[in-house]
């Protein structure tokens, strides 16, 4: 929805084709009902409801909200936000989605499919780091920040100079390299009538050989396997990269208990309904971090005992220097000082690679520590 | 020697068993525990984003139960309350509208049956052999009786415009997913459904709503449904361009292969449904579908294509429904090489892997509907193989 744009890039390539093909697409034994429209039912929604769900952006720019950002910005906000998976120059993390170059693949064996090689349209960037982006804290970024973020995508794809800045006015005037290498589906016409001859019934072939075998791959999961073959949804590396990280980390030297004097809540046992709302609030961290019995580590380490927990002290975890810095010190996680870090994780320790803005809600932060305290003494 | 299991006094047969209300939401056997949906951990980077496969070789007839259909999540199961749930109808409309769960409910409902196919379903067998169960080479796939108000009744509640081509349905959960729909086949035979099999959906299938698009690819059965806009072109969102399009050998890619072709496999014997008795008597089954229609006919091999039989359908045949078909033979001992080979009722043949190839290249991930065959040895092991 929103205000359509002028300077339009796809508003007269709709695929007539489309239209042909919904109309022969099946046939219903029953009839349904039929009614025009006069049940009555639901009510009216307001503007401001709209204006609230309806975020989707389209090839021609409509649904833009007013705003703009450079690459530069774009660069720190990617770095503190997009870089833990995709890494910092859309390069892609372990199996986290690549994001920059790859251009020349696709007609390769093995075709890197970016934002630059691949995708056809800007507005898909935009549409989608908005809705849906980072993962596990989605809708949280400002129009600006997008507008920037999306910059710097662009810039690593080599399809703007760094000097660009993205804005409501400019994005018509940025086209994807790869817009023209798509087309509408020609199954209709390639396959069909080449797929639908009689058969062979008898005396078919002279002989069969087998020509390969799955198991020489070994990559079934019950058989224990670990690489082999391709990706799911297309990204370019071998599954041998994805070999999970090695498993949880010898548990933690420090005894589970808190060194630190009790807090009211924490002598009292914990609150039943605070660790159910912080269990909530932590879905805003389970995209990066584990915690409980067989909690591994992931983008970040696992909270397993977090409470009483030297800071930087998981074996195996590749720490920011501000934490390395930490352990040496012999600071240790209390309650207050983490609350003190989720209220303001970049202010508390600068250079974190942790790409989180913080918890805004004292009660939320409250619920939260006392969920790790409860899930680390399982 | 007489069999203990009949001259043993049983523990069943003595003491009594739990009464009714031991289980007021019954569950399967506890010797059944194996029988779970199942991951391919080094396929994605995250659970949360992800998918697992339905146990085709552990079930029979054409229903899937609701616990066993498979799920592929963009952002986790979104966890809706029904009492705070809306779907809004924006767009090129006379009157955007809100409806509740109780507004949806008044409105007419149908029932069907119709099969949800991931278009990735054996996408991992693109470049050959890899995966060693129909779990997991054919399990990207669930077929569940549908309740719901058709779409068509929605849309003309809110009046659609004369310039409308397409919808956009939108998901709540946290990938806010998103799929363009041509107006067409909105009006046609999509469903806004809320339950399946009778029962609520599952909250991993979308709980409290979903959009049912029968015969097209399941990415667009867009769960948690919280809105459709109606629109005059489509939107290119992620899913439908940098995702689910496929990729051809020149290095360009079609887009928008909505239907998913006729496409057939053997559940039992395969990999991990050995034969687990010797020669004589056997049952061979299997799954055919088409998102084009019913499937009439199904042919099998045993010995790799050479000769084939027809083999008997049983159960109903609906429309874009999974087809359950059997070939009751006499098993000689030797070593097999099974396939299956769908008929569906436009004149369509399910292709060889290879005859697929030849048009679509190895990389297209999406859209794999060749036939599959499976090695079986003179034990009654089998496995997944490509054969000449």
């Amino acid at each position: 929805g929103g205000v359509p744009l002028v300077g339009a890039a796809s508003a007269d390539e709709v695929p007539a084709e489309a239209t042909v093909q919904a109309a022969s697409a099946g046939t219903e034994t029953a009839p349904s009902p039929s009614r025009e429209g006069d049940f009555g039912l639901g009510r009216a929604a307001l503007p401001e409801e709209v204006a609230a769900w309806d975020i989707d952006i389209r090839p021609d720019g409509q649904g833009l909200p007013e705003g703009s950002g450079d690459v530069w910005t774009g660069e720190e906000l990617f770095v503190e936000q997009c870089a833990m998976c995709h890494g910092d120059f859309g390069e892609g993390a372990g199996r986290w989605p690549q994001l920059a170059m790859g251009q020349g693949t696709l007609e390769g064996p093995d075709p890197v499919k970016t934002v630059g090689s691949y995708w056809p349209y800007l507005s898909t960037v935009w549409d989608y780091v908005h809705r849906a982006m980072p993962f596990g804290n989605a809708q949280s970024l400002s129009p600006d920040e997008v507008y920037a973020i999306t910059a710097y995508i662009l810039y690593l794809n080599e399809v703007v100079e760094d000097d660009f800045v993205l804005s409501r006015e400019s994005f018509a005037e940025v086209t994807m390299p790869n817009e023209d290498n798509f087309y509408m589906d020609d199954r209709p016409e390639v396959e069909l009538a080449r797929f639908s001859e009689a058969p062979c019934m008898e005396a078919c072939k002279d002989g069969v050989e087998i020509t390969m075998h799955a198991r020489v791959l070994d990559v079934t999961p019950e058989g224990g396997g670990d690489g082999g073959g391709i990706d799911l949804e297309g990204s370019s590396g071998s599954p041998g990269d994805a070999a999970p990280e090695p498993a949880a980390a010898p548990a933690d030297p420090e005894p589970a208990a808190d060194p630190e004097p009790a807090t009211e809540a924490a002598a009292a046992g914990p609150d039943p309904a605070l660790v159910e709302t912080g269990a909530q609030v932590f879905r805003k961290c389970q995209a990066c971090h584990e915690v409980g019995e067989d909690a591994a580590n992931r983008v970040g380490p696992h909270l397993t005992d977090l409470v009483g927990r030297p800071i930087g002290s998981v074996d195996g975890f590749n720490y920011s220097a501000v934490f390395e810095e930490a352990r040496a010190a012999g600071d240790v996680w209390t309650e207050e000082h983490l609350a003190e870090f989720l209220a303001d994780p970049r202010g508390t320790y600068p250079g974190t690679k942790m790409s989180f803005g913080g918890l805004r809600k004292d009660d939320e932060i409250a619920a939260l520590v006392a969920y790790l305290r409860s899930a680390g003494a399982e | 020697a007489p069999d203990p299991a009949i001259t043993e006094l049983q523990p069943w047969q003595q003491y009594l068993g739990e009464g009714v209300d031991a289980r007021p939401y019954g569950f399967p056997s506890e010797h059944e525990a194996h029988v779970v949906r199942r991951n391919v951990p080094w396929l994605t980077a995250d659970a949360t984003s992800s998918v697992n496969f339905t146990p085709l070789h552990e079930l029979d007839g054409i229903i899937t139960p609701n616990g066993l259909c498979f799920e592929r999540h963009h952002g986790g199961i979104a966890e809706l309350d029904p009492g705070s749930y809306r779907l809004m109808i924006n767009g090129l409309v006379d009157s955007p509208l809100v409806f509740t769960m109780q507004d949806l409910l008044r409105f007419p409902r149908e029932n069907r049956v119709h099969f949800l196919e991931c278009a990735a379903n054996s996408g991992m067998e693109w470049r050959g052999a890899q995966l060693n169960g129909c779990q997991f080479t054919h399990g990207m796939i669930h077929n569940v009786m549908y309740t719901g108000v058709p779409l068509r009744l929605l849309l003309e509640e809110a009046g659609v415009r004369t310039s409308a081509a397409w919808i956009l349905a939108e998901g709540a959960d946290a990938s806010g997913m998103t799929r363009s729909i041509p107006l067409e086949k909105a009006l046609d035979d999509c469903l806004v459904a809320f339950k399946m099999n009778g029962e609520a959906l599952r909250p991993e299938q979308g709980y409290p709503v979903r959009l049912v698009v029968p015969g097209w690819e399941g990415n667009m059965w867009v769960k948690w449904l919280r809105r459709i806009e109606v629109g005059d072109q489509p939107w290119h969102h992620r899913e439908e361009t940098s995702k689910y399009t496929d990729l051809l050998p020149d290095g360009r890619a079609r887009r928008f292969t909505w239907e998913m072709d006729a496409k057939s496999v053997i559940t039992s014997p395969s990999p991990q449904a050995p034969i687990p008795h010797g020669p004589g008597p056997m049952v061979l089954t299997g799954l055919a579908w088409s998102g084009r229609g019913t499937i009439p006919r199904v042919d099998v091999t045993l010995d790799g294509g050479v000769t084939w039989t027809e083999a008997r359908m049983s159960g109903p045949s609906f429309d874009k429904s999974l087809h359950r078909f059997y070939h009751d033979f006499v098993w000689d001992g030797r070593p097999m090489l099974l396939q299956s080979r769908a008929h569906d009722s436009t004149g369509y043949v399910q292709p060889t892997k290879d005859a697929l190839r030849e048009i679509r290249g190895e990389n297209s991930i999406y859209h794999n509907n060749g036939i599959q065959t499976w090695a079986v040895n003179e034990s009654g092991v089998a496995e997944n193989v490509e054969i000449s």
